[in-house]
């Protein structure tokens, strides 16, 4: 029982930092934008901070009055996973936004140079 | 007044060049603006060739509200004191223009809406869709407390305060009976008034069953959550 909880641990210990390496480098190569990666960067945090004293995840669990531990864990996971969701529909809308102002204007400049253009060709 | 009738059309190819033919007729001294909504067929092409109207072919589809938003960022632009819309389908009458544009002219109000049910007799074809064409416009007429009979209607006419507002923002998907909310949050004063409207020509209404569902929870989400919104202009 004791090798099997010293194996998760550094099973998820090394998967935790395994992740934070990968953000590092997803930011570093300009794949991920820093705002975006902060809040995965948080959750991973979270999850190696679980990993190295999974006492805390029991602490949790009792706090909560969860019984099986790992639901805690569970729980943790789907709560920042479907706040991570909100986040990105949100950014979404932000971004029709602009995809739409961008086209409108688009749409306006496009008359404004054919406009132009017409009447240069008549006074040439 | 500098007049501005804006015409959003999204592949109208088959109405566009007879409404346009109709409205110039019966608004002579008014400007012309085709909205071409990213249409797949010649929309754009055929008002284009009429040579009578500006036209702005969008580069994708916006849809209804993001083509009409178009238009008055288009009028604060180039400085038009008065909107009127018609749909670019053929179903709003270029003669009954006049009716909705007189109370703007006359500084009765801000925003003017044609009624089809206003003193009008209107035959229903659909029976489900004058339920909810009904529905909304009770809804409307609770919130606002004055009381709307066709809040779907998109055949409307606004004067440069109401230009000035729906710029800056638009509501999306299907605009018309959350514009009435939106534009009486920021105090513009809103006239219906009974118009005729012709039944659909070509093409087929946007409305399919699937979509009238969507429709009826968009609105009533959109409707509700306008009534939490602080005004975001406040009128002078």
């Amino acid at each position: 029982m004791e090798i099997n909880l010293y194996t998760y641990q550094i099973l998820s210990i090394v998967g935790s930092i395994f992740i934070l390496l990968m953000l590092v480098e997803l930011v570093r190569r300009r794949k991920l934008k820093e705002n975006y990666s902060l809040l995965w960067f948080g959750i991973s945090i979270v999850f190696l901070v679980f990993s190295v004293w999974p006492d805390l995840l029991l602490y949790l669990a009792s706090l909560l009055g969860i019984e099986y531990a790992p639901s805690a864990l569970f729980l943790i996971l789907i709560v920042s996973l479907y706040l991570l969701s909100i986040h990105f529909s949100v950014v979404i809308s932000e971004l029709s936004e602009k995809i739409k102002n961008l086209s409108q204007k688009i749409g306006l400049l496009d008359l404004e140079i054919r406009k132009l253009r017409n009447k240069n060709k008549k006074t040439k | 007044m500098k007049t501005l009738i804006i015409i959003p059309a999204y592949n109208e190819e088959e109405n566009i060049k007879k409404l346009i033919e109709d409205v110039v007729s019966s608004e002579p001294h008014a400007k012309i603006l085709v909205i071409d909504d990213g249409s797949s067929d010649r929309t754009g092409t055929v008002a284009r060739e009429t040579k009578k109207a500006d036209i702005i072919t969008l580069p994708h589809n916006l849809g209804i509200g993001g083509a009409v938003q178009t238009g008055f960022k288009y009028a604060r632009r180039n400085n038009y004191d008065v909107v009127v819309r018609v749909d670019g389908d053929g179903q709003h009458r270029a003669d009954q223009i006049k009716k909705i544009l007189q109370p703007i002219l006359e500084r009765e109000t801000d925003v003017t809406i044609g009624s089809r049910f206003l003193n009008i007799l209107t035959r229903h074809h659909n029976f489900i869709r004058r339920i909810g064409q009904k529905t909304i416009s009770s809804l409307i007429s609770l919130i606002i407390r004055q009381n709307i009979t066709d809040a779907t209607s998109g055949f409307r006419c606004y004067n440069k305060d109401a230009i000035e507002l729906l710029n800056q923002y638009y509501p999306s998907d299907y605009p018309e009976p959350e514009e009435i909310i939106f534009c009486k949050k920021n105090n513009l004063k809103i006239k219906e008034v009974g118009i005729l409207m012709k039944e659909r020509e070509k093409g087929a209404s946007s409305l399919t069953a699937i979509n009238s569902v969507y429709y009826m929870i968009k609105v009533i989400l959109s409707i509700l959550i306008n009534i939490l919104r602080t005004p975001t202009m406040i009128k002078k």
